[in-house]
């Protein structure tokens, strides 16, 4: 598991601790996140990975995952 | 125009017949001139505001995707010189021209509709605070007509706009197509407000005519003029009376008042989307849904993912997340971790988006204190709720009778009874009274209203209310089978004769069971003066 995936595990387990964030990949089909989860986590990868999260980028396959997260977090990195 | 007018009726059923006798390829041509004829009839003038509308999208929506083009082409063409740093720095200044040429649309119609809906409200509150200092002095007020649609359309078009400048697809490079989404007759009345990629393929594709479809679609017609007719302004008199007279109305009567405005709104509102979703169906054009049982919401937070859908995920979108996230919002979310706690910190940015967009929605709904205090009002639940939560998860933990269906059925109703009564700043229409009526309940007590004969002062006979009883039974009934997908749709598969006697059942129903009478006028639907 790279670093980042296992931060954002732990920000995604400080709002919701009794979900699997490792293998759940419907996090918001299935409406584990809500928007107020939404906008809590982007501050959290903002302040903890130190990017710019644009409104654009707020879509539901990259929110979906840990993983997926982390895609996008890596992604904004290398911008 | 109202989709209850006879006018409406008689053009919607040659449209519907001459759609299909045309080839394909002109159909489009046919809504857009329908469309165009339709707001004209609601007054000629109109059309220019939706005209500066359409083009001024299209022309600047055109210039951004040319320049989002043009900088791709630059990078692409100085691949191999260009460092990572010098290709983001150029990306990034391309970025923040296109940008402002968004503001630019922006501005120009969200300006329009700020000088025609909220000029007037405006300048009456700069006089007041001019007033309070003890100024002699007043600035004019001048009153514009709100044209039809207006907040819709515009809410529309601009969530079209920020999407091309967003790259999530290309311009409209037809400005007649484009002028078409803008004005989509059916929506233009109370929405829903739809994404241009959506409702763009069904609305240019010029649909083949498929009977099934075609048979659900004026299913579903005849069901919205039902809600309409028979339920919202059969209902009606009854909030009327109960509104004016507010000296006499106390009490038990503001309990009526909610029970009957909620029932009058859901039918509206509810009603006046299924004909919109109807003709869309009829048509072979996806119309996006606008409601998905609000009444059955656990909480208020749920209850908006059901209520105005379109209008909910709008202002999530294009206001609620790029507030949200935006730099001075992050930069205030860093200072108050370091200054006042991680706790703040993380919350800080979400709670202060959470009241603008309500605010915003309130405002929306119209220029006057009372929506805005209730979108407030609603902000307030909201986040008291979010805040609640870990004593709601732990309370359900414990006590098991909580997870059960009858548990479930009674937070529905919790859920509509509160927002019924948040609902009454919209009635009322002025906030001290509101809060006033909402005391009287509390010390006025006057439950003999209920049997003593008081209910049938109010505008309705006992035919009215078994009809409204039946009908808040037939809504019900509905939404219960509708959990499952759409019965109507398994009907038809079953038997088409059935499907068809459900159609002409559903047509005397709205014939017979209308609320017309003698003189009769059908209101004005209560979405569309928003």
């Amino acid at each position: 598991m790279s670093e980042t995936l296992s931060t954002i595990i732990e920000i995604l387990q400080d709002l919701h601790e009794d979900v699997d964030f490792e293998s759940e990949d419907k996090l918001i089909d299935r409406k584990i996140l809500d928007s107020f989860d939404i906008v809590t986590l982007i501050s959290e990868l903002s302040n903890e990975f130190d990017i710019t999260i644009p409104a654009d980028k707020i879509i539901p396959e990259n929110f979906n995952s840990a993983q997926a997260l982390a895609n996008m977090v890596e992604e904004l990195e290398d911008e | 125009m109202l989709f209850t007018d006879s006018i409406f009726i008689i053009g919607l059923t040659v449209l519907f017949i001459v759609y299909f006798l045309i080839p394909k390829r002109f159909r489009w041509m046919l809504l857009l001139i329908g469309s165009i004829g339709f707001y004209a009839y609601s007054g000629p003038w109109n059309l220019i505001y939706i005209f500066v509308t359409a083009l001024s999208t299209f022309l600047i929506t055109n210039r951004i995707a040319h320049m989002a083009q043009k900088a791709k082409d630059e990078v692409s063409a100085h691949k191999s010189e260009w460092s990572r740093d010098e290709k983001k720095a150029f990306k990034e200044k391309a970025k923040k021209k296109r940008f402002r040429w968004l503001v630019l649309c922006l501005l120009l119609n969200f300006g329009m509709l700020a000088v025609i809906k909220y000029g007037a409200f405006t300048m009456h509150n700069i006089n007041t605070v001019i007033g309070w200092f003890g100024g002699s002095k007043t600035l004019p007020v001048h009153r514009f007509l709100l044209p039809m649609g207006m907040s819709f359309y515009l809410f529309q078009t601009m969530g079209y706009a920020i999407d091309v400048y967003r790259e999530k697809y290309d311009a409209e490079k037809n400005f007649a197509k484009l002028t078409l989404f803008v004005s989509f007759f059916p929506q233009l009345i109370q929405g829903p407000i739809s994404r241009y990629d959506d409702l763009s393929k069904g609305l240019y594709a010029g649909n083949g005519f498929e009977p099934k479809r075609v048979m659900l679609g004026i299913q579903r017609i005849l069901w919205g003029y039902f809600k309409k007719v028979a339920l919202a302004d059969r209902v009606m008199p009854a909030v009327t009376a109960l509104i004016s007279n507010t000296d006499e109305h106390q009490g038990m009567y503001v309990l009526l008042g909610i029970l009957y405005y909620s029932l009058r709104i859901y039918a509206d509102f509810t009603g006046g989307i299924d004909i919109t979703i109807g003709i869309g169906q009829v048509l072979g054009i996806p119309i996006a849904e606008n409601f998905q049982r609000p009444f059955f919401s656990k909480n208020i937070t749920e209850y908006w993912r059901r209520w105005h859908i379109t209008l909910g995920t709008w202002f999530k979108d294009y206001l609620f997340y790029p507030v949200s996230v935006c730099q001075p919002m992050l930069k205030l979310s860093k200072w108050s971790r370091d200054k006042l706690g991680k706790t703040v910190g993380k919350y800080l940015p979400v709670y202060i988006s959470t009241i603008a967009v309500w605010f915003v929605t309130g405002l929306w709904h119209g220029a006057a204190w009372n929506f805005i205090v209730w979108g407030l009002m609603n902000a307030v639940v909201i986040l008291i709720s979010e805040r609640l939560t870990p004593l709601y998860t732990k309370f359900h933990k414990k006590h098991a009778w909580s997870n059960t269906r009858a548990y479930d059925g009674f937070m529905a109703l919790r859920t509509t009874f509160l927002m019924g009564l948040l609902r009454m700043f919209d009635c009322y229409l002025d906030v001290p009274l509101t809060f006033k009526m909402f005391g009287t309940m509390f010390y006025k007590w006057n439950p003999q209203v209920l049997w003593n004969g008081s209910l049938m002062q109010l505008g309705l006979t006992k035919a009215d209310y078994i009809v409204l009883g039946v009908g808040v039974l037939m809504l019900f009934t509905a939404s219960m089978l509708g959990r499952r997908g759409s019965v109507r749709s398994r009907l038809y598969d079953h038997s088409k004769l059935l499907s068809c006697c459900l159609t002409i059942a559903l047509l005397m129903i709205v014939v017979i069971f209308g609320a017309y009478g003698i003189g009769y006028d059908s209101s004005q639907f209560i979405y569309n003066q928003f």
